[in-house]
Parts: structure tokens; sequence; C-alpha cells
């Protein structure tokens, strides 16, 4: 007896729903919602982060196919890359930018979650990733910064290594481990690219899951003055999503402009026995404590200047990071206005002392 | 007695595990710091002809793995100093319009016997000894 062909019905789950479980994840998407409130935009920066960083990685996986990690070469190969590979100017030139871009939207990111009030409980352990995150987005920009071995870079790493020496105890101990050696050299060019194109992306992926999985876990916080939150929410999927990637768009063509129209300066090839040229000054994200420096003397008391800056850096830094734990308070309301007051004066201090550092 | 052996079984697969991250994390920490590559020690070092520097100006010159700043003051005098600012190690600078010596990265200043004038290095240049032989200049270590 013939048998009747079974037709699957509508709510029988296709072949790859049954295979990757597409259900659940539909359900995830379509139960997550985003606050709708007058500051809503500020949540679109850490998709702009993120979304930068995957144009650092495909653009980073392109350059490493001509880049060649010694003293002799680098420059050189960075040079080939710019000026006879196709479109070498343009592949480059876009890494560079994104990288200022992607810590632009990083230190605009943060600041968001301090004015929206977004670390409060229990969102601390995602404030201290998302910190983490941003050390290694700046450990990204110092290590990628040496990478061309031009005269700027090699000052530049010269200066932050030294720094690190400083630390008392095992200062040392760190600046040998990040040169590779007593001085900046062959050894550090090769470390800083290992640490560029191998250690921090690893760090960083894991980090990323672990910010992006608590995100998911707490849900996108309310700032604490918005009211009747049920009345208020936008899905997730499609409706934020399609927003986000519209703002990607604006992200991709202020990167396209910048990269098209002022490519990145390669500079003159390193020289460990020239002056360090007048005018020097770093990438505009460490202006505001080159600057500092600057203005430290020799000796406060009895303590070399060097190494008060880098207390200072070290005590606002630990401030910053803790800010969840002393913003808040037993009656669960917290240090709002407090934390809103420290989080002006830090964008002061970095705005005016970068704006000093790169006039003066 | 139950709990008193869970509690050795626990201990033995703590310390177990512990030990072998140990011993898994020593020699890459080993690893990860350089070896030291000793350097067969510089006394001295040409820097040039006499003719090659004229009065009021100063050059970087190689001593060994580190620069050296030589300065000819006028044409009878030189100096020679070390060229790595005692602030952030930098390569300082003769600088002619004010007879002094500059480090570009903080502004630090230093007078012609390597003493800081203003900015941030907190200590003086390392002073070497400069040697006319013939034509030729040669920079010493001083003794």
């Amino acid at each position: 007896m013939p048998t009747e062909p079974v037709i699957p019905t509508e709510s029988e789950p296709g072949w790859f729903d049954q295979r990757l479980g597409l259900a659940s994840l539909r359900r995830l998407m379509g139960h997550k919602t985003v606050p709708l409130h007058s500051a809503s935009i500020w949540y679109y920066f850490g998709g702009i982060t993120l979304f930068l960083f995957v144009i650092q990685v495909l653009t980073g996986i392109l350059l490493l196919l001509y880049y060649r990690p010694t003293t002799t070469e680098a420059y050189e190969s960075v040079q080939f890359i710019m000026t006879r590979v196709k479109f070498g100017w343009l592949v480059r030139s876009i890494h560079s930018w994104s990288s200022n871009l992607m810590i632009l939207a990083a230190f605009i990111h943060m600041f968001s979650v301090v004015f929206l009030h977004a670390y409060r409980k229990p969102r601390e352990v995602t404030w201290l990733s998302g910190i983490a995150l941003l050390g290694l987005v700046l450990a990204f920009g110092f290590s990628g910064y040496l990478l061309p071995w031009n005269k700027v870079s090699y000052f530049a790493t010269k200066v932050g290594t030294d720094m690190a020496g400083s630390v008392p105890f095992i200062g040392a101990y760190m600046a040998r481990f990040l040169r590779g050696g007593n001085d900046v050299g062959g050894a550090t060019l090769t470390r800083f690219f290992g640490f560029h194109v191998a250690v921090l992306p690893g760090l960083m992926t894991l980090m990323l899951m672990v910010h992006l999985i608590l995100v998911q876990m707490h849900g996108m916080s309310t700032p604490p003055w918005v009211r009747n939150l049920q009345a208020r929410q936008m899905p997730f999927f499609p409706n934020f999503f399609l927003r986000e990637l519209m703002a990607w768009y604006g992200a991709l063509a202020v990167l396209g402009a910048l990269a098209a129209l002022l490519p990145w300066d390669l500079g003159e090839k390193a020289d460990p026995f020239s002056s360090a040229p007048a005018g020097i000054r770093p990438e505009w994200y460490f202006l505001a404590p080159f600057y500092t420096l600057k203005l430290i003397p020799s000796h406060v008391w009895r303590v070399e200047g060097e190494l008060v800056g880098l207390i200072g850096f070290a005590l606002l830094a630990f401030w910053w990071v803790a800010l969840p734990f002393w913003a808040s308070t037993r009656d669960g309301l917290g240090r709002t206005k407090l934390v809103t007051g420290a989080g002006v004066l830090l964008i002061a201090y970095l705005v005016t002392f970068s704006a000093l550092g790169y006039w003066r | 007695m139950e709990h008193q052996r869970r509690a050795l079984v626990r201990w033995l697969l703590g310390t177990g595990v512990g030990a072998s991250i140990a011993s898994f994390l020593y020699p890459a920490i080993r690893f990860m710091d350089p070896p030291d590559i000793p350097e067969a020690p510089v006394n001295e070092a040409p820097a040039g002809k006499i003719q090659d520097l004229k009065a009021n100006s100063g050059k970087i010159v190689k001593f060994g793995s580190r620069p050296v700043l030589l300065v000819r003051v006028d044409e009878s005098e030189w100096r020679a100093f070390s060229a790595v600012c005692t602030h952030l190690n930098c390569t300082v600078q003769f600088r002619d319009d004010t007879h002094q010596i500059w480090c570009a990265c903080h502004n630090g200043l230093y007078d012609l016997h390597g003493k800081v004038i203003s900015g941030p290095p907190p200590a003086p240049l390392e002073e070497y000894t400069v040697r006319l032989r013939g034509d030729d200049v040669v920079v010493a270590r001083r003794t």
C-alpha cells in the first residue's frame, strides 16, 4: 500500500533549525529589548567599537601578507605596501584610521556608561571587563604604533617602555620584558609584532566574549532618571539591530572619507643614532599623560618626577577602575552626582591636557 | 571518614592541577625573559674628522650600541655627552640658537656641561672625553 508523502507543516523546524537550534536563538533575540529614552543614542557606541575592531582584524590580516617585522625590512615593507601593492595605501590608511576611531568610540562608550550610570549593580563586572577591553585597545595602539619602525614610533616606544621601567621593584623586569633586551631594537619590534598579531587578539577575543555575555545576561541598563520602563522599550531585533547597522554605515563613511582624503603618513625611518625630532608627540590618546610628564619637575620633594607621575597615573587609573564600588551606596541610589562630576572632571583633564600637549 | 577521604582526594586533585599549571607556566615565563647578550666593552670610538663638524654645532656618534652627542663649542673646544636623556630615554640634540642641549620629547634642557637647566630630567648627562688625533676626533669614556 503506497504511503502518503509527509508534508512538513509551518511549525515544524527546517533542516538548519533542527541541526543548529536556530529557533532558540530567535527566541532569545525576540526577548531582548533596548530601553527608549532621550539618551538612547549612546547605546550605539559599543557596537560601533566592535564594528571598528572587526575592520581592524580584516585590514590587519591583509597587511600581514606583506609586512616584515625586522628593523631592516619593517619600514621598507610598509613603504612597499603603500606604494606598490594595489590599494595598499588604502588598506594601511584604513587600518591606522580605524584604530584611532576605535579608541575614540571606546572612550565615548566608556563615558556614556558613566553618565548613564550603567556601571551600577549588578553590572560591576561588566564595567571591569569593559575597562580591560579599553586597556587592550590601548595596548593594540601602543604595540601597533612601533610596527612601521619610523622615528616618531621609535621614540614613543623608548619613552613608553622607559616609563614601565620606573615601576618600583618590577620595573626593570617589565622594561626588559617589553623590549626583549636592554634597549628598543630589533627584539622589541619582533615582540611588539607578536603581541599585536597573536597575544592581544587572543586576549581581546576572550575578554570581548565575557563582556558580550555579561551585557546579554544583564540586558541594557536604563538610566536612573528614566521611569516607567515597560512603556518604552524597542525590540533588539530587528528594530535596534537595523539602526545599529545604519550607525555602522555612518562609521564606515567617516572612516572611508578620512582614509581616502587624509592618507596615513609613514614618516621617516627610525634611526637609533639620531636625535628625537622637534615637535615629537605621541598619538592623541597618550597626549594627556605626555603633557603631564612634561610639566612635572625633575624632583618633587625628594622623589624623581617620573616616579611621581607614574604613581599619580596609577592612582587615577585605580580610582577610575573601582568606580562602581565607590559609587554605590547601601540605599541603592548611588552617588550619581559625584560620578557625573568625576566624569566631567576627567574629560576636562583629558581634553585640556591633550590640546596643550598637541599645541605646546 | 568519608568526609576525610573526599577532602584528601580534593587536595590531591587540587595540588596536582596546580602543580601542572605551575610546571607549564614557569618555563613559559622564563622563556619570555630575554637572555643577557654581553657586549664588548667600548672605551673609545671614532667620531669623524675635525672638518666634518663646524663650530657651534653637534652630532650624534655611535659609542658601541649607545648614542653620544659630540658638540664643537667653538673652533678649539669640543665636548661629548651621553645622548640618552636621563628623563625617559629619548635622544637629545644640540641647539645652536641657545647653545644648550635639548630633549624634544619632554622639553628637558641641559647646559654644555651636561647639567640640567630646566624641565623634567632628574640627573645630568654623563660626560665623555674628546681627543683630537691629527684630523680625527675620538670620543672616550672618562676614567
